[in-house]
Order: C-alpha cells, then structure tokens, then sequence
C-alpha cells in the first residue's frame, strides 16, 4: 500500500512537470534505472503512438524487486531488470508473456539474443543492454598489464592500496568464482566458503569498493586497477584514453539488462508497443553513444559510427564471443546462503 | 477534573501519531524477527524460526556491534572535546554577540548532510585540497593516505555532529547561576577549580545529553561510514541497510535492528537516571 502511494506521488509530480493534459489518453508506467533512456523518450513515444509515459525510477535491482513483489506488478506496466530479476519474477508468476506478433523490431535483434539462457527465445523478457565485467586499468601507471583475476585479488606490492571491487554481490562474488574456475552460478556451501576467504583477504588490499565512481579514481589516478562493468569503463576511457579495459583470462560473466512485462499490467497492447519502440535502431544507437553499453540490437549497432568500436574496443566484441560467457543466473533458494556469504565478507575486518 | 480531561485530549493527536507512527512499526520489526526469509525476498510466515536471533549473536556481527560503538565512542568523546570549549567560550562571550556565534555553530546544517560529507572526499583524497597543499609547500612528496580509513569516518561523524554538543552545552552554561562560580571564587578556588569542581559537574547533564545525542547518531549512521570509510568498515547501521536492500533479509535486519534499538533504549534509561540524580542533588545542595 505505501509504495502505491509513493508511485502516486512520485507519478504526480511527473506528470505535472511534463505538463501532460490529456486525461483520456492512454498511460503506460515504467521503471527504469535513471539516466538508462533518452531523456526525451516520453515526448517521442507520445509523438510515435499518442501513449502517455509515465517514468519511475529505481536505483538497484533490489529496490524494484521489493516494490514489485509486494504489490505483485501493481502500478507497473513495463520494468527494467537484470536477467537473474527477470526470471526471479517470472518463476514468482508475476510476468506477462512477450507477444512476438505484437512486436516486430524483434527482429532487429541479433541471433544469439534469442539465445540467452536465462529465457530462450525471450518468451518474458527482451534484452536491452548486455556485457561482461572485467578489469579496467591505466595501462600508463601499473607496472604490468593485468590479465588475471588473481590480480585483482592478490595484487602486486605496487598496486596494494590503488584498487577496488564491486560490492554488488553478484560481480564481488562473480571476481572470486571466475578466479577459481567455479561456476558465477554456483551455491554449494564449499565454494561459497572457499570465495569468502579469498574476499576477505583481498578486502585488506582495496583502497574502496566502489560501484559507481570507480572510473573517476582511474582518471584521476586515485586507483590503479578497478573491477569495472565494461560500459563503466568507457566512461574513464572518455576522458583518459590511456585507461584500457581487458577480460582476464579466466572468463567474465555475461550480463543483461531486460525490459518485462508485468502481469498485472492494464495495458499490455500499449506496453508491447513500448517495447517495439525501444528497440527500433534509434534507440538501440542511443544505447551505444550515450551510455556505452554494448546493445543486443543489431540495428543500432550498425548504425554507430564505426570510430565509436576504435575508441571503445570492448564495445567491437562480437555476441558470439559474448555467448561463450556464462551469464548470471537467478539462484532461487540458494540465494540465502549466497547473501549470507556476502554480508560475512563484508562484515570481516 | 475538567482540566484533566482537557490535558489529554490535547495529547491524543500526538500520542496517536508515536503509536500509529513510531509504536506499531517498531512491534512489526519485532515480529519480522521470528520468521525466515522467503526464496526471493520478503517474508516467509509459513516458517517460524528462532535463527535469526542466534545468528545476531555470531562473534562476526556481535563484533560489529563492538566496534560501532568504538567508532561512536571515539567520535562523542572528540565531539565533547570541541563542543565544550566553544559552548563555553559562546556562553562566556557578550549577550550581543551569542546570537551571532550560535549562527555560525549551526551554519553548517544549512547545506545537505551528503553534501558536507562528500565536501570531505573533496578535502582528504590522494589529490584532493589537503594533500596538495602539503605536497606544494614541500612538506611531503607522497600523498598522505587520509580517505578510506577509520580515522575519516571519525572525522566525518565528528564534523557532523558537534554542532549538537555545543547547543546541548550551551544551553546547561546559559542555565548556570552565576553565583556559583562567584562564590566558589570568593572562598578562594582558581579559574580551573572552580570550572573542575563547580561548572562541570553543574552542566553535567546538559554534557550527558550531548553525548547521547552523538552517540546515538553515531552508532546508526551508515552514510559516513559508506563514504568515507569506502565501504571496508561496516558499521552497525551499513549492516543493516545491506540485510534490508541488498540481500533482502529482513528478518535478520530485524533483528539487528531490535538489538541495537534494545541497546540504545538502555542508554537513553540510564542516562535519564543519571540525570535525575543530578537534579535531585542540586536541588538538595
């Protein structure tokens, strides 16, 4: 009841900054991570189809899973999510099924996006954003370009002091498993308790964790070496081309952010209609240009000036090369340990 | 009769408000404590369980508990040690003057409490205002490591909290009769002695509330340890947040939550008894 009440309000305001009158309309809600779509995506989607938009937003997955599962999708029309949230909500019912028929810019979609594991064939979810999560560095200041996991978690004396992780759990956890050889899936107690040790003991080395402003401590040289989503990196790379950004040896998770639509949605023709929009080649190419996530949408991909690839060149990885990761998973009811873990490693001194 | 009746029907709105607001809310916490957490997130009241009360008494968060209060206890102490001297040097200076000073103590308040706290990332990072200065006027050639340590959060809670004291001080001075001091003076005791044995244990309480006050901020807050101690050093309060939002545990963030709520209502109780004995003293004296 109360985050129905926020969203009312939060929902007000919005409309009345956006000046929308027209009270017969039809109204989509969405929630999105802030800054994740054109700014302008309400006026063009009205102009396109006449639908109002109304944006929430939502800082972590976490936030939207809470307000989504307590209210069971009531409120929302479309939702922004990670793939292991997608088909957390979708094991939890609470998921309309996608309608190819209703959407043809499915089609610009490359291949391998129908085949993430997580839903084949997107039957629930349509991937918007993919990657991989690797090493960002500054290949100027470190001694020896990093290619291992284990640098990162048992780093050279020159690089003690001058990194830092991801505290998300699941890439804090992913850096250890992927370092080990073990699955970024995994929830048997041995390997849970095997990855804490060597995070606990890496935490000793961190200058901070740190998930949002890693790239920033590069450029200015506050850190060496971070663990860095691949689009973050760009952002350094933007303003210091001599920070360089490598997939260790050991492999990377594969990631993906999904649009859904919610079952409880009182308008699936006009969130179908939603989703079609964003993935026309428009929208996939603002993806690339202006957040510098890789887009699954082969469309927008073309589109990009190829000099884009030259400066950002794990934005060139090709979706075949990406399909060879193994992508993050939802962990069901092995998720309670998986958080245990996490709150005892960051809890150790 | 009348009078009486009027008194709380006037405190009815109020009382609702810290039952529907403060009261309920804290008894559901309570009751989250004894039930597990569902697969994905949320609440499980099929499975009824005493294990997150044995899990609160883990070494590994019992320790957090422990240290937060050090960390709390540091910062008060600091706190106390700035705040008095300037309390008093406000109480001390002309009438026409504390107005002003008081402003200045409470300035700082005017801007967002995560503004002033990053203002501090501007001021202590390896190539932020400190170390620059000190490398320009030759005084060190290495950047010196003050952001992301313990020492930073007790700065940042510091900084933040103070200006409580100081009210808090200022007020327990501004209460003292100056005869007091007057006649301790004239029966021959020093300036220290008189302030020692006179004006301390006198504004004693106004010192206590202060520190309460502090401390309790202290404790629970999870911004300046999140910022400022880059997230190595958990304190009670990012515990907290991590069970509530990150892992969705709320059944174990209940009961830490309940815990340190527990805590606290026993250090609000004796400070209430101690101060209740100091009146009753003075009004004996």
């Amino acid at each position: 009841m109360k985050f129905r009440t926020l969203l009312s309000i939060a929902a007000g305001a919005v409309m009345l900054a956006a000046g929308s009158t027209a009270a017969l309309a039809e109204k989509l809600v969405i929630s999105n991570w802030d800054g994740y779509m054109p700014k302008d995506m309400a006026e063009k989607f009205k102009a396109a189809t006449g639908i109002d938009l109304e944006i929430a937003v939502h800082a972590t997955n976490e936030e939207i899973m809470g307000k989504v599962t307590a209210s069971g999708g009531e409120g929302y029309d479309v939702l922004f999510v990670s793939s292991p949230f997608a088909e957390a909500l979708n094991n939890l019912g609470l998921l309309a099924p996608i309608d190819h028929s209703k959407i043809p810019n499915l089609a610009n979609l490359y291949a391998e996006a129908n085949e993430l594991k997580h839903d084949p064939g997107n039957t629930f979810s349509v991937p918007y954003t993919w990657g991989t999560t690797g090493l960002c560095y500054r290949s100027d200041l470190v001694k020896t370009a990093p290619t291992s996991w284990n640098d990162l978690l048992t780093p050279s004396d020159d690089l003690k002091g001058k990194i830092t992780m991801l505290s998300t759990d699941r890439w804090l956890m992913a850096a250890g498993f992927l370092a080990d050889g073990l699955s970024v899936n995994t929830t048997d107690q041995a390997d849970l308790d095997k990855v804490r040790d060597q995070l606990i003991a890496a935490k000793r080395n961190l200058l901070a964790y740190d998930d949002t402003t890693f790239y920033s401590k590069l450029v200015s040289g506050e850190a060496l070496m971070v663990q860095a989503w691949d689009g973050w990196c760009n952002y350094g790379i933007t303003d210091k081309p001599e920070i360089k950004y490598v997939i260790p040896k050991e492999g990377s998770d594969l990631w993906a952010d999904t649009m859904v639509i919610t079952k409880a949605s009182k308008n699936p023709e006009a969130a179908a209609k939603f989703i079609d929009f964003v993935m026309n080649a428009d929208n996939g190419k603002w993806v690339v240009e202006n957040i510098m996530y890789k887009s699954p949408n082969k469309a927008g991909m073309e589109a990009v000036d190829k000099s884009m690839f030259e400066k950002y060149p794990n934005m060139a990885i090709t979706p075949a090369e990406l399909l060879k990761y193994e992508q993050l998973r939802d962990l069901g009811s092995g998720m309670k340990a998986f958080s245990k873990t996490v709150s005892e490693v960051m809890a150790a001194k | 009769m009348k009078a009486r009746s009027g008194t709380w029907l006037l405190m009815l709105p109020g009382l609702m408000w810290l039952g529907l607001l403060m009261v309920v809310p804290c008894l559901l916490v309570f009751v989250l404590i004894f039930f597990e957490r569902g697969i994905y997130g949320g609440i499980d009241w099929q499975a009824p369980t005493l294990e997150n009360i044995a899990r609160v008494f883990d070494p590994l968060y019992l320790s957090i508990f422990v240290d937060s209060g050090i960390i709390a206890g540091v910062s008060t102490l600091a706190a106390l040690l700035i705040g008095y001297p300037a309390a008093y040097a406000i109480a001390k200076a002309p009438a026409s003057r504390q107005t002003a000073l008081l402003f200045l103590a409470i300035l700082p308040f005017w801007t967002n409490y995560l503004i002033r706290t990053y203002a501090w990332i501007v001021l202590l990072n390896p190539a932020g205002l400190i170390n620059s200065l000190l490398i320009e006027l030759g005084l060190r050639s290495e950047p010196l490591t003050l952001l992301y340590t313990k020492s930073a959060v007790v700065l940042g809670l510091v900084y933040s909290y103070t200006p409580f004291v100081i009210l808090a001080i200022y007020s327990a001075l501004q209460r003292l009769d100056p005869s007091y001091a007057e006649a301790s003076r004239d029966l021959g005791a020093g300036v220290v002695q008189t302030f020692l044995r006179i004006t301390l244990p006198l504004t004693a309480p106004g010192v206590a509330a202060g520190a309460v006050f502090v401390f309790v901020l202290s404790i629970g807050n999870f911004v300046t340890p999140d910022l400022l101690g880059g997230g190595k050093f958990q304190m009670v309060g990012n515990l907290i947040y991590d069970q509530f939002l990150s892992a969705r545990d709320w059944p174990f963030g209940a009961a830490l939550s309940v815990l340190l709520i527990g805590l606290m209502l026993l250090l609000l109780f004796a400070q209430a008894v101690a101060s209740l004995r100091a009146r009753g003293e003075h009004a004996r004296a």
